[in-house]
């Protein structure tokens, strides 16, 4: 370790590091270490009565003025005090007179005496103040030898033991440091580890995101680090102070996004309890949803069906989309659950079943049966417009499976003109065309009934453009009508997309112990935005329109993704098995049929990117390591004619693009534009999910 | 760092006021905090919230807000310790925390804020370090007096005097380093758990969860030493069982996780279970430990509901009973049980077992009071309830046994004084303190259980 290299404030850690440090060599219970190792209590090993005579008899002779006249003698107390000392004795009683002592000329009495002051510092703070005095003198004391021994003394003064407020800055502090090597990383986390017991949250959640931060390409240490940290995040989940137990909610959410397994056998941990305020109830209910796995997923299920009955009827709509995110995993226990639901007739629960089994079938396909022989009935107890866009959607794509669909909207035909919703009238005009197409005979007479209102009376604008648009489209005729409106019923990718599992602990490391976990990701990037942009305007017509805006953007992503497969009907088989040599052969003996640029800012993890693919069936063949620059991958995917496409990327950081070229072993552009549209969706949702 | 602090009371009226740094805003910060959090969403949470560039943090503590304002992103864990620790600090200088105790003790909170920040940056928290500091004395409402019996707490404490703790004299402010100490000797040491339970409508126990603290609060000259004696058969982990000292007193008292303040030296811990410390005068939490699913005593409560439900005509019979199991010779008191009714119930009729039981209508919830409840009692309660048939509704819709919506789950809260669910007890409280004078300190151990939320589905 060379000296010069180091930067002064490294210098200043380290000091204060060991001065941080429980010192090993005291005696101490092995389990215990951490918690009693900063005791000032630890030096004394005697009991703590007795020695008095002793330690009032030396005060007596360190008095005597006739002593300190006699420097022999003086010097033979002084000795008898650090006998005693080493032997045990409580020493501390004659501090004031030992600091007295210092001030001498004798250097055997000078050493003797600062071996005195720096046990016994700890204990007596404020009279170790009149030593520093002393040892201040020193410092500029002509000969060099009393120099160098005050300086000594002065930095073996333990006693600025940092209380728990100065251990969370300075490991706050050291987040700044790089250690040089494997050797010293390590050596640094051992000696650290000792604040992951600590007593004060503030600071353990300091040591955990340090050691995160350090040992950012150690996953097993981080994982470790994540597991010892377990035991006092649960402590304050289930703290007294509700504050604190919201916080240490939304670091467990954080840490449920890498490992989700981690909290899954503490699951009861986060069942709610009817006496907490409601942003912990639904921060719970997010966890429970998010370690939900096969051995509890019964357990939770149960308890979250509980509290979807709740008073609250903002509690009981929280809790059944959480069973309806769970869905996407359990499908028929939770699609079960929720049609039990649908028996209570309780309108606030309907309409968000309802909401939720769209949202089901859209992603599992599998469980579209179940959902059409549980809708019938539903539309008298759904007065609101979510509810009602949502089972008049399911009602038009599906509606060929619902024996009286046809009447339900007609229902809605009916009532149109008292409709205070036109986002109601849009979809409704929509479900209407969709199951015109496939029941043609019993929709034709609504159908044209619901367009001559919206065309002739209809006063919003854009429900009377829809009707318009669609008047035309029928007029160009019923084929062009079922390319346009006859997308897919499903897209069970989606789901993976929206939220990819596992993100790894380096993306959130440096967020760990801030505001951020506690804001969240989205309203965070919102707040420093604001932040940044130096408060330009007032801030509250800037969050509603972000909220207004909230429930578009998914509506407009839909629409996308309805759109990709619509133009070509492209359907990649999964499992396609590809060598890497008979890739390579093949690729080389081909023509990029395709190339673009897509923009594509900071680095990115290729596994995210690779799992991404997986998911609509496009395999990476090879791919660099992350962090090469540049960087390359190689993906091949065949459509279920047996048309092949093989893909690079290149990703240039300097011009920050990803560079898409296509070959095709058939020449179909139609095919390969739906391809290149796939591909585009999952490499912008990559990196929208990486901003 | 912190920009500026201040606590509000529950109405939102500014008790005090502290800018540290002067970057930001100005006194109707205050203002601009009570009108956010109380037009706050009720699905977004108050704890940190944002206006323009400044983040607010804040606890409610006693029915107050202490508050923070930060730019920085800071550490919530750290600010939030450090909010709680001031409740604690103000609570021990002026002897409780409240807005009465606040607002008459203005000048001797700005004093200790002064010294506990500076420039946004805490220098101390410990209430030793301050007394050095600290000028003002504490104005108290009215003198205390130990004998005072008029203000008995809920729970007596036993120590082995047979004396009763007033629950006043706990709550007096430490003293300045000034005044005559010899006065009042005395130390308080609390074991206290909090119980959550969740029992499943068939009786069968879903969770169990038991968070445990040993609080000390103590009158007595600072660093006088102090060894707490725990139950010898005191043992941490799940593996370890420890082997009763005393064969056939029963089995090991068994937590899962335990954690020591940074002041207790566990020397003679592993051998005999002792504690030593040296506290400084204040309040102070010694240990903390929980204990989940195996518990060593039964729980203190059975209900056992029978719900008849009769759709047609409306009528909602609900006959509760709830057995005590806790020991003969003790009992539980304030016990009050919660029954969120379904919506609209109107008029009840209740036949209850004893007469100082008290059962009522509030707030959409059946609420059955029940002042003291001795252990092996059983107590019963029968409610008879009118439910209007929501419209629209098909007087013929679904079978009658299905209890109707939103009856349910009940909860109880009680507390249960000189008992601990996990069975620890404090052996001893032992003093190697010298008293000046005659005045011998007092010392009082209380141990003591509290619901947390005991949950019981019907």
């Amino acid at each position: 370790m060379s000296q010069k290299k180091r930067q002064k404030p490294v210098v200043w850690v380290e000091q204060i590091l060991l001065k941080m440090l429980p010192h090993q060599d005291e005696e101490e219970p092995a389990s215990y270490r951490g918690s009693s190792g900063s005791c000032p209590g630890t030096v004394r090993k005697m009991p703590y009565l007795g020695s008095e005579d002793v330690v009032k008899e030396l005060k007596k002779a360190l008095c005597n003025p006739h002593i300190q006249a006699d420097r022999l003698r003086y010097r033979n107390v002084i000795q008898r005090v650090i006998r005693y000392m080493t032997q045990g004795l409580d020493m501390s009683g004659v501090f004031m007179e030992m600091v007295k002592a210092s001030a001498t000329v004798d250097i055997v009495q000078k050493k003797l005496v600062y071996l005195y002051m720096c046990t016994y510092a700890p204990l007596k703070p404020d009279l170790a103040l009149l030593a520093i005095n002393t040892l201040c003198k020193d410092c500029s004391d002509p000969n060099p030898m009393v120099r160098g021994l005050a300086l000594r003394s002065m930095c073996s003064l333990r006693m600025s033991k940092l209380d728990q407020w100065g251990q969370a800055e300075v490991l706050n502090f050291l987040l700044r440091y790089q250690p040089r090597s494997e050797e010293e990383l390590f050596d640094i986390l051992n000696l650290l580890d000792s604040f992951l017991k600590s007593g004060s949250p503030g600071v353990v959640m300091g040591a955990t995101k340090l050691f995160l931060i350090l040992a950012k390409k150690f996953p097993h240490v981080q994982t470790d680090v994540l597991v010892r940290v377990k035991g006092p995040l649960l402590a304050a989940c289930s703290s007294e102070s509700r504050e604190l137990c919201f916080v240490a909610l939304c670091h467990v959410r954080q840490i449920l996004h890498s490992l989700p397994g981690h909290f899954s056998s503490h699951y009861k941990k986060f069942f709610c309890s009817y006496s907490e305020p409601h942003y912990i109830k639904l921060q719970k209910v997010e966890v429970l949803c998010e370690l939900v796995n096969d051995e509890n997923v019964q357990q939770v299920l149960e308890e979250l069906r509980g509290y979807c009955t709740d008073v609250s009827a903002d509690f009981a709509q929280a809790a059944i989309f959480a069973i309806g995110s769970i869905a996407r995993t359990y499908t028929d226990q939770c699609v079960q659950i929720l049609t039990e639901l649908l028996g209570l007739r309780q309108e606030h629960i309907t309409t968000v079943v309802v909401q939720t089994f769209r949202d089901l079938v859209w992603l599992c396909p599998q469980c579209t049966e179940a959902v059409c022989q549980a809708l019938p009935g539903c539309e008298e107890n759904i007065q609101d417009s979510e509810g009602k866009q949502a089972l008049i959607w399911l009602l038009g794509v599906h509606g060929e499976r619902i024996p009286n669909a046809p009447y339900v909207l007609e229902d809605f035909v009916e009532n149109v003109k008292s409709e205070t919703f036109p986002a109601v009238k849009m979809e409704l005009l929509t479900a209407l065309l969709r199951l015109f197409l496939s029941r043609p005979a019993e929709c034709q007479d609504m159908l044209g009934r619901l367009l001559y209102y919206c065309i002739e009376e209809e006063k919003d604008m854009a429900v009377r453009d829809r009707g318009l648009f669609y008047y035309r489209l029928l007029l160009v005729g019923i084929d062009e009508v079922k390319r346009i409106l006859c997308s897919p019923k499903s897209d069970p990718t989606l789901g993976l997309l929206e939220d990819p599992a596992e993100r790894p602990v380096n993306s959130w490391a440096s967020d760990f112990n801030t505001l951020v976990p506690v804001y969240g990701k989205s309203r965070w990037a919102t707040i420093s935005k604001c932040h940044g942009a130096e408060r330009c305007g007032p801030e509250l017509p800037k969050t509603s329109s972000f909220a207004a805006s909230g429930p578009l953007i998914p509506e407009e992503n839909k629409e996308r993704v309805q759109e990709v497969p619509d133009s070509g009907a492209l359907m990649l088989v999964p499992n396609l098995q590809l060598t890497a040599d008979y890739f390579e052969k093949t690729w080389l003996s081909l023509k990029v049929a395709h190339q673009q640029v897509l923009p594509w800012q900071g680095e990115f993890h290729p596994d995210t990117l690779q799992m991404a693919l997986q998911v609509v069936n496009i395999q990476t063949i090879a791919m660099s390591r992350a962090g090469a620059r540049p960087w390359k991958a190689y993906l091949s995917a065949q459509d279920d004619t047996g048309c092949l496409f093989l893909t690079e990327l290149l990703w240039k950081p300097e011009n920050s693009e990803m560079q898409i070229s296509v070959k095709q072993n058939e020449t179909r552009t139609e095919t390969l534009k739906s391809f290149i549209s796939v591909l585009e969706t999952v490499i912008g949702t990559i990196e929208e999910i990486k901003s | 760092m912190i920009s500026q602090f201040f606590i509000l009371s529950s109405k939102g009226d500014p008790l005090i006021y502290k800018d540290f740094r002067g970057d930001s805003g100005g006194r109707d910060v205050a203002e601009l905090f009570y009108r956010k959090l109380t037009g706050l969403p009720g699905d977004e949470s108050p704890v940190v919230m944002h206006h323009e560039g400044r983040h607010f943090i804040h606890i409610r503590h006693s029915g107050l807000y202490l508050v923070v304002t930060t730019s920085e992103n800071v550490s919530p864990f750290g600010l939030l310790e450090l909010l709680s620790r001031l409740a604690t600090l103000l609570g021990d200088y002026c002897g409780s925390l409240g807005e009465g105790t606040i607002s008459r003790n203005v000048a001797l909170v700005y004093e200790l804020l002064d010294e506990v920040l500076d420039y946004g940056y805490v220098q101390t928290t410990s209430t030793e370090m301050l007394r050095n500091f600290i000028q003002t004395e504490a104005v108290v409402s009215k003198p205390f007096s130990l004998f005072d019996l008029s203000s008995v707490g809920l729970f007596g404490a036993e120590t082995q005097q047979s004396k009763v703790a007033p629950s006043s004299a706990a709550s007096r402010p430490v003293l300045s380093s000034r005044s005559d100490q010899s006065q009042k000797n005395e130390v308080f040491l609390d074991v206290v758990e909090r119980l959550s339970v969740l029992i499943a409508s068939n009786g069968s126990l879903l969770k169990v969860d038991v968070q445990g603290e040993i609080r000390l609060k103590s009158f007595l000259p600072s660093g006088s030493e102090m060894r707490i004696g725990l139950t010898e058969e005191f043992c941490v982990g799940k593996s370890e069982l420890r082997v009763s000292l005393f064969p056939g007193y029963g089995p090991g008292i068994r937590v899962d996780e335990v954690s020591f303040h940074s002041f207790v030296n566990l020397d003679e811990f592993e051998s005999h279970r002792i504690l030593r410390l040296q506290p400084p005068q204040g309040e102070l939490t010694v240990m903390r430990y929980q204990l989940s699913d195996d518990l060593p005593s039964p729980l203190p409560f059975r209900l056992f509901p029978s719900v008849q439900w009769d759709r047609g005509s409306g009528r909602l019979q609900v006959y509760l009973k709830l057995r005590c199991d806790l020991p003969l010779k003790s009992q539980a008191l304030n016990v009050r049980l919660h029954l969120p009714l379904p919506r609209g119930v109107i008029s009840l009729s209740q036949e209850l077992s004893s007469p100082e039981q008290k059962a009522e209508l509030a707030e959409g919830a059946l609420r059955w009071d029940l002042p003291r409840v001795q252990g092996g009692s059983q107590l019963s309660g029968l409610f008879q309830m009118d439910v209007p048939r929501p419209p629209g509704l098909p007087s013929h819709g679904l079978s009658t046994s299905a209890p109707p919506l939103g009856l349910g789950p009940a909860s109880l809260s009680f507390e249960l004084p000189r008992h601990t669910c996990s069975g620890l007890q404090v052996r001893f409280l032992r003093l190697a303190f010298r008293p000046c004078g005659n005045a011998n300190p007092h010392k009082w151990v209380r141990h003591l259980s509290h619901s947390d939320a005991y949950v019981i589905r019907i």
